[in-house]
């Protein structure tokens, strides 16, 4: 792991972050990293190690639900998430679920251009085509697509869905996406081609992807995080934690002794 | 902001419904306290005198009256409403016949009480004149049968639900000892879900307990206790609905008692048949 | 001993299968009375059922007198019924469904709030309210205060009676939509306003539409609470602070006016295909866009 990163070259930056749904136990524990632009971070862990909380505390999901409290910090581009204005630190960090969720009501082009829609963003015909084209070409969704632009997002296939999804997400152009267990409801040939897609994304985008299946992470990123019961066990580079692990919980896991 | 704003209204919509109720609730006791301290709140619902010469009022003949018509109609529609329960629920459950036998159930509910009155007027009233039930056909046993017509929508469509809800491998279990069908039903069905088809029953009679039209154009209108299944009567909805356009003083004080009446009766079977329920999903 | 068995079961199967005959018959027999009832209006209403119904207000008791003294049909219609079941209406439409769809976003935006809770055991109160007791409630708080019937109290009335049937149904279309469709739409950074009124009321609107549609088809054939609240009126009348007829009421007075009892079938068989129709209506809706 390296420790001489500069301020000016790391997107997120995660300080003592700490969630937990009832007082006095947490789901995410002190945990603290740095992620740096165009790289994918792979969260994993078994069930219910808190990847999928921690990643949801950075755009701010868990304010949705009374319970759920988060301390430390958080820091977006150098700025503290929770002194920011909620929505637009979710519009600068796009969020992909793991079912893919196209709205049901909207065709694909009013899906893509969602976000605007929301934010109350008066865009003019030609931007908006442009947007719809650009944000489904990176994608890969527009040679597919562009006939049936007003049909419902619901016609499509799942792996279609999703990659729509990305593309509602990428259309608000954030800098950072976080993706979670994006795949986990896709068949194999589907799950390849979005795996495909977010290597391709890995250029203009950070993403932060939680994921429960190894061989995912080790395909797809660049440095992975291990937790395990709520805690950061082990933070570095993909290539080095799959092949030598600093931690023994690490290796236990990696190694299928617990999962 | 924006969204602060919008919060409130949501929030203010929902206290508009308390504010309603209250103002139910608040409207009818303000406007009966002048029965209730005239002649005392057990005097009031003990009395059968209603006479506007004398004006003295007294709500017994009609509560007898919303008692005994809703109780029938609730035996009446027993039979029928617990067939097409079964028939929706379990025999045909899910199949083309029960969408269409519920349809026209459910459409039953739909047709407006004062219709359901003017068939009952001019269609049942001559059968029963017929069957020497009394002379003018009107009365407690007329106004019940409507009754029960009206509430078999509202009791087999829930009791349907709860019926068709009780688990497969139950009733796999019982066929597997060689249990006929009827058998099933009997042994399986109706006792696992015997508490929501009590509760669907208690619903149904705070329908019967309130309705209005149809009783009052069928019961006669007289102001006595029913002596039998062909006397003539009064509910408690029939007399508001009857008296309440002359009525002014005293005599409107006694219709809004009766009112309130109604409202804590129905309130409490209500209550009570969401209690029944409640219980049942825990 | 096992022969003992078998002679039984015989029995219990032929006892099985007579149940089942029976339950078949009462399911039949309950049936009857809605094809009954529609026969009977449509056999006695047809002669009635014109043009001059939907053109021409009720007539009086002495108009009808004369007519069938003369042995001819009884002139006029029931227009200012029409027209006072749609002001009534529309105008409890325009009262009920806003205020019954905010509860229903709060009541299933705030579930687990007491308060949330409080309001739902209310509005099941609401439901199970006599509509003659509503009419009465409203007589004392909005035609007392006016000192005049009027169509405003009677929408009032039956705007009563809609509000729990909108609100369950808009809270129950609400919590079935899956709750990442709210959170894909505040990830987007969507303000939760516009996250309620562009993604969850759309999504929900085809169970909002069918509760509203059946809300006011339950409402058209109410009688009872416009007695005490619109009372009636001969003509047709726009002015929603005076007395207004509608549809129900004309039944009522022409049932109670044995000249004008010609008439009460093709008034009722109106108000039945109409009441029925938007009942229709509401379920192909729910049906249809349940398969999507």
């Amino acid at each position: 792991m390296e420790n001489s990163v500069n301020t000016n070259n790391h997107i997120l930056e995660l300080k003592d972050v700490s969630v937990s749904y009832t007082p006095g136990q947490y789901a995410v524990k002190d945990v603290s990293a740095i992620i740096k632009p165009n790289t994918v971070t792979a969260m994993m862990g078994p069930s219910g190690c808190g990847k999928t909380t921690l990643l949801r505390a950075i755009n701010r999901m868990h304010e949705l639900y009374p319970n759920i409290v988060t301390t430390g910090e958080i820091l977006l581009q150098g700025e503290n998430i929770f002194s920011m204005n909620a929505m637009k630190v979710r519009r600068m960090a796009g969020m992909v679920f793991q079912r893919p969720n196209p709205f049901p009501t909207m065709s694909i082009y009013d899906n893509v251009l969602a976000g605007y829609m929301l934010n109350n963003v008066g865009l003019k015909k030609h931007e908006k085509d442009e947007i719809v084209e650009t944000s489904l070409r990176s994608v890969a969704l527009w040679d597919e697509v562009k006939d049936s632009m007003t049909k419902k997002g619901s016609f499509l296939s799942g792996g279609q869905q999703q990659r729509l999804c990305i593309a509602r997400a990428l259309a608000l152009k954030p800098e950072l996406l976080l993706m979670d267990e994006p795949t986990s409801a896709l068949d194999p040939i589907s799950t390849n081609k979005v795996e495909e897609l977010i290597f391709e994304l890995k250029k203009d985008y950070t993403i932060v992807i939680v994921t429960h299946n190894m061989s995912q992470a080790a395909r797809l990123s660049d440095n992975s995080m291990f937790m395990y019961l709520g805690e950061l066990v082990e933070y570095g580079a993909t290539k080095q934690m799959f092949t030598k692990p600093n931690d023994k919980r690490t290796e236990e896991y990696l190694t299928g002794v617990f999962s | 902001m924006k969204d602060k704003i919008f919060k409130t209204i949501l929030l203010l919509a929902s206290c508009l419904i308390i504010l309603l109720t209250a103002g139910i609730v608040y409207g009818l006791v303000s406007k009966s306290i002048g029965a209730f301290s005239e002649f005392g709140f057990f005097g009031f619902i003990n009395s059968s005198e209603w006479d506007a010469q004398k004006d003295l009022y007294g709500a017994l003949p009609f509560i007898t009256g919303t008692v005994l018509t809703s109780t029938l109609a609730l035996i009446f529609c027993i039979p029928f409403s617990l067939s097409v329960a079964l028939f929706n629920g379990e025999y045909f459950r899910n199949k083309k016949i029960s969408t269409i036998v519920s349809a026209v159930v459910d459409l039953l509910a739909g047709i407006p009480s004062i219709v359901y009155g003017l068939w009952g007027f001019y269609t049942l009233r001559p059968i029963m004149i017929n069957m020497g039930v009394n002379d003018q056909g009107f009365g407690v046993l007329l106004a019940s049968i409507i009754l029960a017509i009206m509430i078999i929508p509202y009791a087999s469509s829930l009791s349907a639900e709860f019926i068709g809800m009780v688990p497969n491998d139950l009733k796999e279990a019982a066929y597997s000892l060689g249990a006929t069908q009827l058998e099933v039903v009997t042994a399986v069905n109706l006792p696992v879900a015997r508490s929501g088809i009590f509760a669907s029953y208690v619903l149904a009679f705070g329908r019967a307990l309130g309705e209005t039209m149809a009783v009052t154009m069928l019961i006669g209108n007289t102001i006595n206790i029913p002596a039998g299944l062909s006397d003539t009567g009064n509910t408690m909805a029939s007399i508001i609905a009857n008296q309440f356009g002359e009525s002014s003083g005293l005599k409107l004080s006694s219709l809004m008692a009766i009112g309130l009446l109604l409202f804590l009766i129905t309130a409490i079977i209500n209550f009570v048949a969401k209690y029944i329920m409640k219980m049942m999903n825990k | 001993m096992r022969k003992g068995i078998r002679s039984t079961s015989k029995y219990r199967v032929a006892k099985s299968k007579i149940f089942f005959g029976i339950m078949c018959l009462f399911s039949a027999l309950t049936m009857i009375p809605l094809f009954v009832i529609l026969w009977e209006l449509a056999k006695k209403g047809y002669k009635q059922f014109n043009l001059s119904l939907f053109t021409e207000v009720a007539p009086t008791s002495m108009e009808a007198m004369f007519a069938r003294a003369t042995g001819n049909l009884i002139p006029g219609g029931i227009l200012n019924g029409i027209t006072g079941t749609l002001l009534i209406l529309s105008m409890a439409i325009v009262i009920a469904i806003p205020i019954g769809i905010m509860t229903g976003v709060y009541l299933a935006e705030n579930q687990e709030k007491k308060l949330a809770n409080f309001v739902r055991h209310l509005s099941d109160l609401l439901q199970g309210i006599p509509s003659i007791v509503i009419g009465v409630v409203v007589y004392i708080w909005v035609v007392i205060p006016m000192s005049s019937y009027s169509a405003v109290a009677g929408s009032v009335a039956l705007s009563i009676m809609m509000l729990p049937m909108i609100i369950r149904s808009t809270e129950e279309s609400l919590k079935m939509l899956p709750v990442t469709l709210k959170e894909a739409g505040l990830a987007l950074g969507g303000s939760y306003s516009s996250v309620v009124m562009r993604i969850l009321i759309p999504s929900a609107f085809s169970g909002l539409f069918t509760g509203s549609l059946l809300a006011i088809s339950r409402v058209t054939g109410e009688t009872a609470p416009l007695l005490v609240t619109a009372l009636g009126a001969a003509s047709v009348n726009w002015d929603a602070t005076s007395p207004t007829s509608a549809i129900s009421l004309l039944i009522w007075e022409f049932y109670n006016d044995p000249n004008l009892a010609d008439l009460v079938w093709s008034s009722s068989l109106l108000l039945l295909l109409f009441v029925l129709g938007i009942n229709l209506l509401a379920k192909s809706i729910a049906k249809k866009w349940k398969i999507q």
